[in-house]
């Protein structure tokens, strides 16, 4: 199954990113463990430096920014 | 740049409401369509190209650099400088700063980073331009720059690192490690319908407080005399900019709404040091970046960091009132 995390300590966008997933996955009819990561010491592992981060599968694939639900899309179907 | 704006709202107010430029109800009704609609352009532009600056700022490059050129005393400016372009989310201040002193740079430099951040930031550049004009803009953003440079400075005089939280300090004496980060791949065309939609999100979050903020001030503009705040605090009393400074802090999410209010109080007499000063602790001086940083920081160590700043503005608003 495909993992999902949200990485971000709670502010406005990472809410978006998060809900953003949802949304992907609804209408890829895709199954994932999505998981949001808010612990900063938890975050800090990932060797990030901007919020929200969006991982799939263990890989960083969006940093810094939103991450809008189209590109979510194209990036589960890969 | 904005006449088109002023006709507009002459015309709409002027002829189509029919509401006569005499009146004081004709006056605020004005004044706040062209502020409005002027301050939501500018907002949405200069937040548009920040977004563009963001998604091509190599933060990962920047941090590696900061970390292995000598810059004799130079990096401190840079960092602010640095902190001053990336926009800002109260949310990444935290991994930055471990990922800045985790990567071996030093704390007074990741200081300065951290305190430019907020400072100057998309919305307030945009605000202030909208409101008092580039020459403020400049001072404001130049005043910012230089406060991050010099706080970062004296505060990396001090041994702060003992003062980091457990898991930090543990980071630290870890082996320093320089992160691997892949960089994302995507042509300009690709992002930009995230970056206005991005822009477009920051603005929508702030319209509310916007429209606030120029209705007070409109009708503030229409009915409070010349000069009134001129005569209470804009007379040289020397309190009034920490007295402006401490009632700014608790401010912090209403930033965009509280340009406009300033702005009367400048034109009814109170001095742009004071408002300035009044500015900068709104933004630079929050209660939720606070206890994000309790995460990584002692009590202590905040209290150091927040009490230099304030003192800072301070001094900065002293100056600008001597010399502006």
């Amino acid at each position: 199954m495909t993992e999902i995390k949200v990485l971000g300590p709670g502010c406005p966008k990472c809410k978006t990113t998060y809900s953003n997933v949802l949304e992907a996955l609804k209408k890829t009819n895709m199954e994932a463990n999505v998981e949001k990561v808010e612990d900063i010491e938890e975050m800090m592992k990932y060797n990030v430096l901007t919020t929200p981060v969006l991982m799939i599968n263990g890989e960083i694939k969006v940093k810094g920014r939103i991450a809008q639900v189209s590109e979510i899309v194209d990036l589960l179907k890969k | 740049m904005f006449d088109w704006l002023q006709h507009f709202a002459d015309w709409l107010i002027y002829s189509v409401l029919n509401i006569g430029a005499e009146t004081h109800l004709g006056t605020a009704l004005n004044f706040f369509v062209y502020d409005t609609l002027k301050i939501l352009i500018l907002l949405f532009l200069i937040v548009f190209l920040m977004g563009i600056v963001n998604a091509y700022f190599p933060i990962e490059r920047l941090k590696n650099y900061l970390n292995r050129k000598k810059l004799y005393g130079l990096e401190y400016l840079f960092a602010s400088i640095f902190g001053a372009i990336t926009p800002f989310c109260s949310c990444s201040s935290v991994p930055l700063f471990i990922g800045f002193v985790q990567g071996g740079i030093p704390l007074g430099v990741t200081f300065a980073f951290l305190i430019t951040s907020p400072l100057v930031n998309e919305v307030a550049i945009a605000m202030f331009i909208g409101m008092f004009g580039i020459k403020a803009t400049l001072i404001y953003a130049g005043s910012g720059i230089l406060l991050g440079t010099i706080g970062g400075w004296l505060l990396g005089k001090f041994n702060l690192e003992p003062m980091l939280s457990d898991w930090v300090k543990k980071i630290l004496e870890s082996k320093m490690q320089q992160g691997e980060y892949e960089e994302e791949k995507m042509t300009f065309g690709e992002r930009l319908p995230g970056i206005s939609r991005g822009a477009w999100d920051i603005v929508k979050g702030v319209v509310l407080y916007v429209i606030i903020g120029i209705a007070i001030g409109a009708f503030m503009h229409g009915y409070v005399p010349d000069n009134f705040f001129g005569q209470y605090l804009g007379g040289g009393q020397w309190w009034t900019v920490p007295f402006a400074v401490i009632l700014a802090v608790p401010m912090y999410t209403n930033a965009a709404g509280i340009v406009p209010v300033i702005q009367v109080f400048v034109a009814k007499g109170v001095p742009l040091g004071t408002a300035i000063a009044f500015m900068m602790a709104t933004v630079g001086l929050s209660i939720p970046e606070a206890t994000l940083l309790k995460k990584v920081m002692s009590i202590k160590l905040i209290s150091i960091y927040f009490g230099v700043v304030t003192l800072f503005i301070i001094l900065s608003g002293f100056l600008f009132n001597i010399i502006l």
